[in-house]
Formats: structure tokens, sequence, C-alpha cells
């Protein structure tokens, strides 16, 4: 691939994640000129210059979220990298987590010395083994190297970095949510305004950012707002990590600068569909996003901006890839499913509305689907748009209208004929 | 826990003062891992150690799929059957176990060894199907794979 590489700038092997060849690769130079040469309000306009947009899924520009934060007004401030990853579909933080753990470390230390911040967390999905005890590795090899803790690297500043491990909650990747949970409590998210960056753990300004747009500080801070600027396209500048999975014949994390053409990826790149299908369908970012068919996706490059104008969102860079021959709506089952266990109760829509949804394609695939559910099926997802405090309503109703928007006629033969024209494939088996 | 208390200071330390609510869930999960579920000694023990109302701890537990109040089997085969997973044969992953093990997910084989559940989604879909043997993730597994990892367990 010929894209730019800003992350995976190194080969991976059994000792790339360590100290010792981060050191090699350069690692802990940039925080060293920073603590040094650099006022907290200089990297600040780094970050800001740089035009970098989160990373997680809502592509919230990462200066300005950084800019509600007042240096010097006399209270703590908390930083958060947000690990939780539980989008389905996304795995990209993993290969940071497990790879590159120290520019994780080192970006963390940087963005707590620009926005003043003694104590940082990250907050670690409870499921993740490796990635763990690779970054909890590292934390204990820089703080024992003096690039965490008291008096970094000889000067004043002091940080200190705590990995806080969940424990099986999809809501809790929901910024609010995850400071809630940080807060030991069961994690409900938050009302907002007053912002996370105003009241935010314990009610003190907070930033959550996601693991890899913390990731890339080093890489803007090292080399300058304008290198970065240099790569992807003007309003969103930089590199994705893209994680594609499903029936793709080489799946895995990919890093690709932002523009780059979606059919080169998926056939070249990725080598094209399983088993030498057709590709019937692609759900972008985590399957929150509105799917694209074959076709919608054939001329958009991978850029935020396009993907948003065809109706979708690159999301958080989860992409799944589905075959001609799968069923989509035991596809929309499984996803219903998911988001009927995962809603945690607090605001009626999403509570009441992810039960009936879940019932209603449950009894559409049993073979008792009603003509009338898939207008059901409609209308609650248009009820829980924008009636819930976070946005796992909406998510679910976009899930669910963005395939039947695509795929009615698929719902309206299983409804008729109680039974899928697909078979209820959802595998991909060899070609036959 | 009175035998944690030693370790749960030392977590302690590493946070903020002020920090204790927090401290909530990384007890109740290392908690966890020593007894295989958390017990209502546990609770009150840690509803003294950290001073955080009793309703916090229950909610806690109630709330997290990770948190069990009952024993489960020595070995807890969890099959991711979200999207990906789904794409790439979960539903013939899990078939396989219930019939291999005789339970169906949320069940406890009768020797005690194995409980099989179901879960949504551990991150590893560019590896799918994955099923989680305690805290060991196991990638792109067939029936095959599984049949020898479970003869391995005791």
């Amino acid at each position: 691939m010929s894209s730019t590489k800003l992350l995976m700038t190194f080969p991976v092997s059994a000792t790339s994640h360590t100290l010792v060849e981060y050191r090699e690769r350069g690692g802990y130079a940039t925080l060293e000129k920073v603590l040094r040469q650099m006022t907290p309000t200089q990297v600040n306009d780094e970050i800001t210059a740089s035009g970098i947009q989160g990373r997680g899924g809502a592509a919230f520009p990462m200066g300005r979220k950084w800019g509600v934060i007042h240096l010097n007004d006399g209270q703590p401030h908390y930083l958060c990298a947000n690990a939780d990853e539980g989008e389905p579909g996304t795995f990209k933080d993993r290969w940071i987590l497990e790879n590159a753990p120290h520019l994780l470390v080192e970006s963390m230390v940087i963005a707590a010395y620009a926005l003043q911040v003694r104590n940082a967390f990250v907050y670690m999905r409870g499921e993740f083994d490796l990635p763990y005890r690779r970054l909890a590795a590292s934390v204990d090899e820089a703080y024992e190297a003096g690039y965490l803790g008291e008096r970094i690297l000889g000067t004043d500043v002091s940080c200190d970095l705590v990995i806080y491990r969940g424990a099986g909650s999809y809501v809790c990747g929901e910024a609010s949510a995850l400071l809630t949970s940080i807060e030991g409590r069961k994690p409900y998210p938050r009302n907002r305004p007053p912002r996370l960056t105003v009241r935010g753990l314990y009610q003190r300004p907070t930033v959550v950012n996601n693991v890899e747009t913390l990731a890339n500080i080093v890489g803007i801070v090292a080399n300058g707002a304008q290198a970065f600027r240099a790569v992807g396209t003007a309003k969103n500048p930089g590199t994705r990590l893209i994680s594609i999975s499903g029936h793709i014949c080489r799946p895995g994390v990919y890093e690709i600068e932002v523009g780059y053409p979606w059919s080169k990826f998926i056939y070249e790149d990725c080598g094209g569909v399983r088993g030498g299908r057709q590709l019937k369908a692609v759900i972008p970012g985590g399957i929150s996003t509105k799917v694209l068919t074959a076709a919608e996706i054939e001329p958009l490059h991978l850029d935020n901006q396009e993907v948003e104008a065809a109706g979708s969102s690159l999301g958080s860079g989860g992409m799944i890839v589905i075959a001609e021959g799968t069923c989509m709506v035991r596809l929309l089952q499984v996803m219903l499913r998911f988001y009927h266990h995962e809603s945690c109760g607090q605001c009626t829509p999403c509570r009441e509305g992810m039960g009936w949804l879940h019932r209603i394609i449950d009894r559409v695939v049993a073979g008792d689907g009603r003509p009338e559910d898939i207008e059901r099926l409609y209308q609650i997802s248009a009820w829980n748009d924008g009636t819930t405090i976070c946005g796992m309503g909406d998510a679910a109703g976009y899930a669910t209208s963005g395939i039947l928007n695509k795929f009615r006629d698929e719902f309206e033969y299983y409804i008729d004929n109680k039974r899928s024209r697909l078979h209820g494939n959802l595998e991909c088996l060899a070609s036959s | 826990m009175k035998d944690l208390v030693a370790e749960f200071d030392a977590i302690r330390a590493r946070f903020p003062a002020g920090f204790d609510s927090s401290l909530v869930v990384p007890f109740l999960r290392r908690i966890q891992e020593d007894r295989g579920y958390v017990a209502d000694s546990d609770i009150d023990a840690l509803v003294d150690y950290l001073c955080v109302p009793r309703i916090q701890i229950e909610e806690v537990l109630s709330y997290y799929t990770q948190f069990r109040r009952k024993p489960i089997g020595r070995w807890h085969v969890q099959a991711c059957r979200n999207v990906s997973c789904s794409l790439l044969g979960a539903d013939r992953i899990v078939d396989h176990l219930t019939q291999r093990l005789r339970i169906r997910p949320g069940e406890t084989t009768g020797d005690g060894r194995f409980t099989l559940s179901t879960v949504e989604c551990l991150a590893s879909c560019g590896t799918a199907p994955v099923v989680m043997i305690n805290e060991t993730c196991h990638e792109c597994v067939t029936p095959q794979k599984l049949d020898a990892l479970l003869e391995a367990l005791t």
C-alpha cells in the first residue's frame, strides 16, 4: 500500500513493543523535547493547528476539546484514554495497545503536561487480556525509566498513570459513562451540558480521548502540525486505522491515509471478498453506522466527509464486509440482540425500544412476522433518535433503518413466506 | 477478602486521594479472580474497607456482565456471537459447544468443569470466530480446534 504511515511505522516482532526497541525507534525523545523546550500552551497550539479529529467515532476536533480546559484554574484536571473498544467490528486500538503501548504512554504524558494533568487513566475493557498485560508492563517500564511518576526526567513535572479495567459493558465506551465507571459506579451516561471538559471525573475538568487519537500526539508534536496536515485531506488530516473483518480475504488492522480509495482498499489491500463472492454491502465504521451497498461505496474515498455525504460515517473505523448471499434479516437480528443486551436502562426509549426491536426481529426470523412489522421497526427507530442521553438509542436506530432502507425486499419476502430468501445464511462458505 | 488487604492497600496508593469509590470495580475483579465469584461476605468486607454504600457494590455487581454472584465451572467457555463472528460461523461454534459439552449457554457441566456462555464482541473481529476460555482468547476457532482445546482442560 502506498499510503503514508504515521502509526504503523515499524515491523512488528515479538519484542517491538518493549521500551528498549521503542527507544531505538526514537521513543520518548519527543517527551524530553516537550518538557524541556515547550510550554503547555505551545503543545495545545500545535494540537489545535494539526486539525486532528477524534478517532473513536464522533470525529470531534481534539484541539477544540482540549481548548475548553483552563490552565491555571486552580483545580485538578484529569485525562482518560478511552480503550474500551466495544463497538462491534472495531479492534484497531488493540493494535496500538499490543504493539505500540509506549507510544500511547508517551503521548499521554505529553497530553498530561499540556493539560496540566497530574493523574491520567487508561480505561480498558475488561475482556482485554494481552492488551492489558502489554500496557501494564509498559507503564511499569515507564515508571522505572522515569517517564512517569514524580519529577519526570528531572523536571518539576509529575504524572501518574493508572490502567482501569472495566467489567463488561458496551455503554462504557461513551465518554461520560466511562467516567462514571471509573468512579466505581453503574455506568449511566450523563446529560450535557456541562461538558466533561468542564465537569468530568468527580466533577473536575476531564479530557477523554480515544487511544488512536492520543497515539498521534507524539508524531504531531515531533514533526509539527504542518507535517501532519500534509497527510490526509484538508478537512480531515492524518491517517486512520481501519480494522476490517467479516467476509474479507485478508482481515486485520490497516493504516490508510484519509481519502484513500475505498474499492482499492477492499479489493487490492484486503484481497477482496472471501470465496470469490460478490460484495453485497459494507458496514463502514462499527455496527452503529449505516450499512452501504457495494454500488454506493464504489466511487467513495475513506474520508468521513464523503462517507457522511453518502448517508453513513466512518465511525470508529470498524469495517465489516458482507458478501452476496448473506441474509440481512438475520444479520439485523444479531445486531438488535446486541443492542438489547447492552442498553443500560437509564432512558425509557432505549430500555424499552431495544427490547421491542429485538422481540419483533426475533418474531420475524421465527416466521411469525406480521406485515406491519417493518413499519414498526422504522417507527421505534425514529422514536429513539435524539431522545436518549447517550447516542446508543440513535445508533440502534441507524443500524435498523440503514438495513431496512437498503434491503427492505428481503424483510418483505421473509414476512410473506415465513422464511429467508437466502436460507438464513450468515456464514460465507467457500464458493460452490 | 481479608487476605487481599495488603494488595488492596497497594492498589489504593496508586489512586489519587479521594478516589476510594473508584476502587470498587478493581477490588471486585480481584476478589472474583481468587474465589471465582463474589460472595456476600466479600461485599460486607468491602463495605467496611472502602466505606462505600452497600447499594453501590450491589449495583456494580448486577450491572457489569463479567461479575458473578455464584460459582461457575473451572473453565468458562465464552463464545462470541456478534456480527463479525456470526459472519464466520459463530452459530456453528455455539452449536458444536452445546453438543460436545451437553449443556446450553448459561449452564455448567455436572462435573463442574465447564460453564458455557455466549458473549457480545471481544474486539477480535479480524480473527473471528473467537472463543474465550477463562482469560485467554482463542482466535479463528473451528470445531476441531475447540475439541483439541477442551480435551486438554481438566
